[in-house]
């Protein structure tokens, strides 16, 4: 057993060991380099062991935090990527990208008094510890159960969803529209975040479970809903994810040079872009890049592009800093690698040459009003205060809607006036029998863990349908 | 897995046919869709406008030009060869129904796109007329089987080597001039499209283009492939390909289709070079 609370607390809080801000700021590898066992032992024998434990609260899929915390204290490394695996299929992904500040971590009674344990860490050393020392053995499966179970995109929710279903027995196929799955974690996060080698071996650890995956299937297109149900499937879960770029609305936006970060971000990522030419796929790269946006997508397109060789990145947002919504570790970040926030900014239009190509945009000065409809305090433009940034390349990062491909193939799937897929919060289930849906196709965009969430109760409302009815 | 069981060249070898086995998409495809192919794991995600299915063999066929690297690893790919990955059918398809008189006109490979759709016009019930055009007499594509495929064929070279001497829009004004056309369709160059649309909104007949901007996912996903339609944005591979040919802003099509111009001119010297081939 761990040592004493009280001593515990006192103990600070093992840092994460990263690359250095200016040379990782040119490289793609991982900026956090992972906790070493003793870290990882120290760090976890400050977890007090509550035994209402409020961490678990935090948690959309409800981790035993405590129980895998005590496994590592007590150098059961086994013990606790099973403890972890049970509520849990992808911990190597979600030690990673979590806001735990703002779920688990956030809710540490340690955290009340200093800094609260670092459980997305351990989270991490743990899956990594099994990929690069584990046995590799499975966990327990049920006996099969003759259901077969269409899953509808492979990103964090589907992933889930197949997880918890193969081992309860059912028949899995998960189908993907792109050549690779992993969905976002492949074509979204950058490597340097998450490393596609690890996306790749937590997929895999599904098809060793009995996971059937289809790539290049794109259904609403290659295949129907309906049409897998006439191939025998008994339930179909939508986790398709958000998939519709937003973008200013303002003019000049199709000059050469503006990219969706959804554009931008696949093409470094899925297709690796960053390794032109060795790879066939090109990625424009940007003197000056503006970023517009300032959530998590375009702090990773903003890496992305300083690592790419910009001169200058600049982040421009319309609010002030307090209302940014990325992770606060991904801001840090971004600072730290040189990237300016250009805040209460509002672009106008963009500005281009006689080739069509971007060279600038025009942008106001903004102040913060009364707060609106979020809660926000609204940015009103400042009269008068027109200026222009010089940039050759802006990524746009303002948010994704609901892509229609699929939801407008299937009429009797009810949306709501955003085109999102209408699902019963607590159960997943949609207005089409049989049909459940999750992540952001349902909630917007969102975070990979509370997709996952929805795809772990849409995974038990479909186990439940498939042993005892709709 | 998608393998190639039937390879032809065509138009001095500038130009290529692979029949493709892929039995979901030639189930479901229909005239005027398109399909993305990577060759390997390196490979790019190139759209091309299929020019032919077969449901029964499982089968879809695509017949592109060699431009840059990507299109030259497709060159080199043989008979029993596999494109690692397929995705589609794509797009929407070609609204096809009876409206009288049509002709077809179509340029370079949009040939191979406008076979189906011609094949599709006349199949309900139009009188099809078909214009096609290439810079000379080798270089034309699919002769035979456009005859076939519509009730009339002119050819036109633009040195004058076989058939009129002359652009399609010189024929196809001649046409417009004869009266009651009712539909014009036209598939090839983005300038060629654009002289066809200037030529058909004087006569005040109904244009079809099919646009091949640069795309990424195919899906709706990156807006990439964004275009100009009457001053609305639109996204070619869901909204598309097809368009009204009087409403496309040509200009900023051809400005965007530029956008990697000097990436895809090194990457194809490279792959040339280190192949010792055109």
């Amino acid at each position: 057993m761990a040592a004493t609370a009280e001593k515990n607390v006192k103990n600070p809080r093992q840092p994460m060991p990263e690359q250095d801000a200016k040379i990782r700021a040119r490289n793609f590898l991982e900026v956090p380099t992972g906790y070493t066992m003793k870290m990882a032992q120290a760090e976890a024998a400050r977890c007090l062991q509550c035994k209402k434990p409020a961490c678990v609260t935090g948690c959309p899929v409800g981790v035993d935090i405590p129980g895998f915390i005590d496994l590592i204290a007590q150098g059961d490394m086994t013990g606790a990527i099973r403890n972890l695996w049970t509520k849990n299929a992808l911990p190597a992904v979600c030690g990673r990208v979590c806001p735990q500040e703002v779920q688990c971590e956030g809710n540490c009674i340690v955290g009340k008094k200093g800094e609260p344990v670092a459980i997305g860490n351990l989270e991490r050393f743990c899956a990594d510890y099994e990929r690069e020392h584990g046995t590799g053995e499975l966990p327990p499966k049920a006996g099969p159960t003759g259901k077969k179970v269409a899953v509808v995109g492979s990103g964090p929710s589907g992933l889930t969803v197949a997880g918890d279903l193969i081992t309860k027995g059912h028949d899995v196929t998960i189908f993907e529209a792109f050549h690779k799955p992993g969905g976002v974690l492949v074509y979204g996060i950058p490597e340097f975040r998450l490393p596609k080698a690890i996306v790749a071996q937590e997929v895999h650890f599904l098809e060793r479970l009995g996971v059937d995956l289809q790539c290049n299937a794109v259904v609403g297109r290659t295949v129907s809903l309906d049409e897998l149900f006439e191939q025998g499937y008994d339930a179909i879960y939508v986790g398709v994810g958000a998939g519709l770029p937003r973008f200013m609305n303002i003019p000049g936006e199709n000059l050469v040079g503006i990219l969706s970060a959804n554009e931008y971000l696949t093409r470094a990522n899925l297709m690796k872009a960053y390794k032109y030419p060795e790879v066939d796929t090109p990625i424009p790269i940007g003197k000056n890049v503006v970023v517009l946006g300032a959530g998590n997508v375009a702090m990773d397109s903003a890496r992305t592009a300083m690592r790419l060789g910009a001169e200058s990145v600049k982040i421009v947002y319309r609010r002030s800093r307090d209302e940014m919504p990325a992770r606060k570790a991904e801001i840090h970040h971004a600072e730290e690698e040189g990237i300016e926030l250009f805040l209460l900014t509002n672009p106008t239009k963009y500005l281009g040459n006689d080739k069509g190509r971007l060279t600038g945009m025009e942008c106001l000065r903004m102040e913060l009003g009364e707060p609106d409809a979020s809660g926000r305090r609204r940015p009103v433009a400042v009269k008068g205060s027109e200026f222009e940034i010089a940039c050759d390349l802006c990524i746009v990062a303002v948010g994704s809607g609901a892509n229609p491909l699929l939801t407008s193939e299937t009429p009797d799937m009810k949306l709501n006036k955003w085109g999102n897929v209408m699902a019963d919060a607590k159960t997943g289930k949609t207005t089409k029998k049989g049909v459940w849906a999750g992540g952001d196709i349902v909630t917007g965009a969102a975070t990979v863990i509370l997709a996952m969430g929805a795809g772990r109760d849409a995974a038990n409302s479909i186990d439940d349908y498939l042993t005892l009815g709709w | 897995m998608f393998k190639i069981v039937k390879r032809e060249e065509m138009a001095e070898g500038t130009v290529i046919l692979n029949e493709i086995e892929a039995p979901l998409i030639a189930k479901k495809a229909k005239p005027g869709q398109f399909v993305i192919l990577k060759a390997n794991e390196e490979g790019e995600r190139i759209p091309l406008t299929m020019a032919d299915t077969d449901p029964v063999k499982g089968t879809i066929t695509i017949i592109y030009m060699v431009v840059g690297k990507s299109t030259a690893i497709f060159r080199d790919l043989k008979i029993g060869d596999c494109y690692q990955d397929v995705i589609g059918p794509l797009g929407k398809a070609t609204h096809l129904e009876k409206v009288g008189k049509v002709i077809c006109v179509g340029g370079g490979t949009g040939v191979a796109v406008l076979h189906p759709i011609t094949r599709g016009l006349k199949e309900v019930g139009n009188d099809v007329t078909c214009i096609i055009g290439a810079r000379n007499k080798g270089l034309l594509i699919l002769e035979e089987q456009m005859k076939a495929a519509s009730h009339d064929l002119r050819v036109c070279t633009d040195d004058g080597s076989y058939g009129h001497h002359g652009f399609v829009t010189d024929v196809l004004k001649e046409a417009l001039q004869a009266g009651d056309i009712n539909l014009v369709v036209a598939i090839g160059p983005v300038p060629m499209m654009k002289a066809v649309s200037n030529l058909t909104k004087e006569f005040n007949v109904p244009t079809l283009v099919s646009l091949n901007p640069i795309m990424v996912d195919g899906t709706g996903m990156c807006g990439g492939c964004r275009v100009t339609i009457g001053g609305e944005t639109k996204f070619a591979c869901v909204d598309g390909p097809e368009f009204d040919g009087h409403k496309v802003d040509y200009d900023e099509l051809i400005l965007r289709l530029r956008a990697y111009q000097e990436d895809e001119k090194k990457s194809h010297q490279a792959y040339c070079a280190l192949h010792n081939a055109g």
